[in-house]
């Protein structure tokens, strides 16, 4: 290149910078009604301790680089739009667009949740008709739709015990968790106040009933469990673990996050559940957005609903009220009603289907028995109980060649998949979670197939190009332990990490 | 069912394939007595225009062609057409958190500028990816006071915004933490003889927030200064971040509990938001939430991951400094593209505006017969008015002329009674207010229990 | 490899004692197993430690481990390159990658550690374990 081209880069979308690494002053993307009454000067308003200047590392740029900036980066995801995600226990599945249209509409998108409640109804009969659906859907007797996410579901439903407990003269003081439990579960139990006790599972990877009632002690205040289990297999024995339970006293506590194998064909309040929680942005097709927002609503049985959080929907004179006057309540869990711009795109989903949403339940457990199926020769299954709308494989065969589940995850990358779950559930060493939702046609779960028994005969034959995948993204492999021995946490004017391309 | 990929005959081949006759079949772990006979009873299905007719229905019952003036943690800014344009787009909407961070550099790089925003706007030195909103923020700032003091009291400001407080209280209670209250005085700022006679070396953080939820703002370096005397740490919250545009940032507090919704996020009644943990560095390791650290990969390029993941619940499990997996990422989004949008300039425009606007219509209600400011302390853009007469009362009248008033404060605070917090934004039109006013003043003129004619 | 006038635990510790100091680290079999270290997170001098408890941790990028006190004593020195260069528990986990100093252990307690033989013993069979 001769001295004169400086800044020659070739593929400008793939090498796009920060947004204030293109600021210049002066340059502005949004411009202001001008203003109709008389302007202020804020220093001898406010006095000059309570004035600053402007905020500094504000960039300067104009709406097109805006755009340009924004929709460049976006080029860089993998999303459900461009493929399969096999994420175990995320339910990937497709968000329908119109969910999006009609929680933007005037007249949801605009209401303030302190506005009079007369002209509220059309949100608060969205919020009931939500809760009827899922009431239905699930068996159980009384709802909240406040906490903003399954774990804060998950602690609602612990905090909701223990109201219920205390009020029978006794909180008790710990609770039981599978080995296989997802993260959230131990660290939710921690912050209500209880302490975790592990349950190992059996030799099927399943709910060890001798062991649980050599457990359940007075001591014990609930056994939290996820069903599906997280192995993807139905616990054949809950309704025993209820009886357990109950007879002690206890309370089961059922972690939603699978239920998309399960609504229209079984309900947990008809096999013992005493609470539960759901992910809306699992099976209920609210989007992902790269982290959420999410919803994680609480269902409970007639004993616990005095307890529910405030506020309740409720009925008075023929018009929906939110009711925060309810003594025996744990309290409020978050502001206002909820995430209910989520809520609006799970009732959404539930009445495009209806009662046709048992076909999306039977189509999951399809998609996944027939990539069991097909898989099932040429990487390992730990366990040989029945698959619902989830498949677990381990990566021991391909261990023998030195390749182990993060490889293989990596290298799926660059048949243009995202990767399924690695390294969990921690039951199974080297796990492969397997989940495909639904929203898969056969050509995708065959693509997907391929792809996997292309990978377990390279394993075999090149190892070094598992081990050393992915080669065909932006970047390759990044140095997470950089990253956390020497954390950069954000841009700074001149800041000293300029990389070449 | 039009979101479903599979024709018939292609159920049937893999069904074929699995070795079962039909789907019925592979449900048959679930014992039989659990498994349903009839089809639920759900409404629906609908189809498209129906799902639309039905949204737009309720639509038509809530406050449609309503003026209002209500703020008090949720606030009506100007919403450029670009956040949607950004946020709606497949690959961000659509896409999951970002652990695989070779197929999510859009996502990662995305959070790193947000986290850059969020300290720029606090003046704090760290910031993370995001958690619920505004109340768990602030309830998560202060267990986070409580694991790096190692004390268990806290004393909260009255003025904290009253549903951040009762989400406080719902937390403190099952960790052991004990929770106090200081109050305001006739300014509307914190008691600051109150509170440095109650702080002590039990004393794990101070909370307030600025401006609190009576609009009035906070002597946070004051603050700061008492709790840091007895080695507490000054917890600050903002509900409204617009007012950041031209308030002194509160950089001498500990832990900064920001709530974004002003930057992009509609009302919608509630949610979905976007809260921001922001502090000092040397703090990092006991924030809760999501931090997206850079990094290079192997040819030296740039790149972003999520980093210090040991603090989160999926690796530390028990030992987590929170239980928060799922946030508030695509609001977060929403977030960064406004503000990149106003930038400097914008965002200081934008709460020079609010300020103005809020001054005119104080100075407005001022000139009605019977009604005076309330708190005399510094304001941004809400303001708490006495009335002559019950708030709900004259409310009720602005109703009819399709005017959500002011919030009535007495259910909130009992010595606040005949009091109502007026938001004012620059959304708000000058017509707006000064039909707000003579309608206060038409409404007040008229006797008490008379005719309503 | 492992030094003889070191002593082991079973959690994978070392101690070794000089006059009254009783210098404490984690294994090359412990760094090993962690992969690379990012952070450690270390008790204040002047602590009191409990043999058997746990006293701290060690971060990897995807694990936190607990370290667990093989003697009794009180904190006196904290290695304080770690902080800066977390990766000298890799690269010399049995020297410059020693974790504390602690004064007031019983030496008692050390000789009831394993030795080098007995502590290379311990791991051949745990390898064996793991593979089979």
């Amino acid at each position: 290149m001769s001295d004169r081209i400086k800044a020659a880069r070739r593929n400008v979308s793939r090498n796009e910078g920060l947004i204030f690494e293109k600021s210049a002053p002066g340059k502005r993307g949004v411009e202001l009604p001008p203003l109709d009454v008389p302007a202020v000067d804020a220093r001898k308003l406010l006095g000059t301790d309570y004035v600053r200047d402007g905020v500094e590392g504000l960039p300067e740029v104009s709406e097109i680089e805006v755009i340009r900036h924004f929709t460049r980066l976006s080029t860089w995801n993998y999303a459900i739009d461009l493929g399969m995600y096999p994420l175990g226990s995320c339910t990937m599945k497709y968000n329908p667009r119109v969910n999006e249209f009609v929680a933007r509409l005037d007249g949801i998108a605009t209401e303030h949740p302190y506005q009079p409640q007369e002209l509220s109804q059309g949100c608060l009969k969205i919020l009931a008709t939500l809760r009827q659906c899922l009431l239905e859907i699930t068996g159980m007797d009384a709802a909240t739709l406040q906490p903003a996410a399954g774990a804060q579901g998950e602690l609602t439903g612990l905090l909701l015990i223990r109201a219920y407990l205390a009020s029978r003269g006794n909180p008790r003081k710990k609770v039981l968790i599978p080995d296989s439990a997802h993260g959230t579960n131990p660290a939710t139990v921690v912050i209500a106040g209880y302490d975790v006790e592990n349950i190992r599972s059996d030799a099927r990877g399943q709910l060890d009933i001798a062991r649980l009632k050599e457990l359940v002690t007075d001591d014990v205040a609930a056994l939290m469990v996820t069903n599906p289990s997280t192995l993807g297999t139905f616990e054949p024995r809950i309704a025993e673990a209820a009886e357990v339970l109950h007879s002690r006293g206890a309370l089961l506590y059922m972690d939603g996050a699978n239920m998309n194998a399960l609504a229209g064909v079984t309900r947990p309040g008809d096999f013992g559940v005493d609470v539960m929680h759901l992910n809306l942005h699992k099976t209920f097709s609210t989007p992902h957005g790269g982290g959420g927002p999410g919803a994680g609503p609480v269902l409970v049985k007639k004993h616990l609903e005095p307890f529910l959080p405030i506020p309740v929907l409720t009925e008075r004179d023929g018009r929906l009220v939110l009711d925060a006057h309810r003594p025996q309540s744990i309290g409020r869990v978050r502001a206002f009603a909820g995430n209910f711009g989520v809520l609006v795109r799970a009732l959404a989903y539930t009445l495009a289907y209806g009662a046709g949403i048992r076909q999306a339940t039977e189509d999951a457990v399809v998609n996944a028995n027939y990539i069991r199926k097909r898989l099932e020769d040429v990487y390992e299954l730990p366990y040989d109980s029945p698959s619902m709308h989830e498949v677990v494989f381990s990566d021991a065969r391909q261990k023998k060649f030195g390749v182990n589940t993060m490889d293989i995850a990596k290298r799926l990358i660059d048949y243009g998949f995202h990767p399924y779950t690695t390294a969990f559930p921690l039951i199974v060493p080297g796990a492969l979670m397997i989940e495909p939702t639904e929203s898969e046609s056969k050509e995708e779960c065959d693509l997907f197939v391929d792809a996997m028994r292309s990978i377990a005969e390279e394993a075999a034959m090149e190892p070094e190009l598992v081990k050393t995948a992915p080669h065909s993204t932006r970047v390759g492999r990044l140095d997470e332990v950089g990253a956390a021995r020497r954390p950069v946490l954000r841009w700074k004017a001149k800041s000293s990490a300029e990389a070449a391309d | 069912m039009r979101y479903l990929p599979k024709s018939p005959s292609e159920r049937q081949e893999m069904l074929d394939v699995i070795g079962v006759r039909s789907a019925e079949e592979l449900f048959r772990s679930i014992p039989e007595e659990f498994r349903l006979k009839r089809p639920l009873n759900l409404p629906g299905p609908l189809s498209e225009a129906e799902l639309i007719r039905y949204f737009q229905d309720r639509a038509a019952e809530n406050s449609r062609g309503y003026t209002s003036f209500l703020g008090a943690g949720v606030y009506n800014h100007l919403r450029s057409v670009v956040v949607d344009t950004i946020i709606q787009r497949g690959e961000f909407l659509t896409s999951y958190t970002p652990y695989q961070a070779e197929i999510s550099q859009g996502t990662l790089q995305a959070i790193f500028e947000f986290q850059t925003l969020m300290c720029e706007l606090t003046g704090q030195e760290v910031a993370n990816a995001s958690m619920w909103d505004g109340s768990t923020a602030t309830t998560e700032a202060v267990l986070m006071a409580d694991r790096l003091t190692d004390r268990q009291r806290v004393l909260v400001a009255r003025s904290l915004h009253p549903e951040y407080r009762a989400v406080l209280a719902t937390y403190a209670k099952n960790v052991g933490l004990e929770i106090h209250e200081i109050g305001f005085t006739a300014s509307g700022q914190i008691d600051t003889a109150a509170l440095a006679a109650a702080i002590d070396a039990q004393t794990a953080a101070v909370v307030v927030q600025s401006p609190n939820f009576l609009g009035v703002i906070e002597p946070v370096a004051q603050i700061a200064e008492l709790a840091h005397a007895a080695e507490a740490l000054a917890v600050v919250a903002i509900a409204e971040g617009v007012s950041l545009g031209v308030v002194r940032p509160p950089a001498e507090a500990d832990i900064v509990a920001l709530e974004a919704q002003s930057f992009g996020l509609a009302p919608s009644y509630g949610g979905p938001y976007a809260g921001a943990i922001a502090t000092r560095e040397k703090f990092v390791r006991q924030m809760p939430g999501r931090l997206a650290g850079q990094t290079t990969d192997s040819q030296g390029r740039r790149g972003f991951c999520l980093t210090l993941a040991t603090r989160e619940q999926h690796i530390r499990r028990e030992r987590a400094t929170s239980n928060i997996c799922t946030n508030q990422a695509l609001c977060a989004l929403a977030a960064t593209v406004q503000l990149c949008l106003l930038g400097k300039q914008g965002l200081r425009e934008m709460a020079e505006q609010n300020l103005a606007k809020a001054q005119y219509a104080l100075a407005k209600l001022e000139e009605i017969p019977g009604v005076r400011r309330a708190l005399s302390g510094p304001v941004f853009n809400e303001f708490v008015i006495r009335l002559p007469r019950s708030v709900r009362l004259v409310n009720a009248e602005l109703l009819r002329e399709k005017i959500i008033g002011p919030l009535p404060l007495g259910p909130f605070y009992p010595d606040l009674t005949k009091c109502g917090l007026v938001c004012v934004t620059e959304t708000t039109s000058r017509e707006e207010i000064d039909r707000l006013v003579a309608s206060v003043q038409r409404i007040l003129a008229k006797p008490l229990g008379g005719s309503l004619i | 490899m492992y030094p003889n006038e070191y002593r082991y635990t079973k959690e994978h510790e070392w101690v070794r004692l000089e006059g009254g100091t009783a210098t404490v680290g984690i294994t090359d079999y412990a760094q090993h197993a962690l992969g690379d270290v990012v952070y450690v997170e270390m008790p204040r001098a002047g602590t009191k430690l409990a043999a058997g408890k746990s006293f701290g941790t060690v971060e990897s990028v995807k694990a936190v481990s607990e370290i667990y006190a093989p003697v009794s004593g009180e904190v006196t020195e904290i290695n304080a390159s770690l902080a800066g260069a977390p990766e000298l528990i890799n690269t010399d986990p049995h020297g410059q990658g020693w974790l504390v100093k602690v004064k007031g252990a019983a030496p008692s307690e050390i000789t009831t550690l394993m030795d080098a033989a007995a502590y290379q013993a311990y791991i051949a069979e745990k390898e064996k374990e793991a593979s089979a």
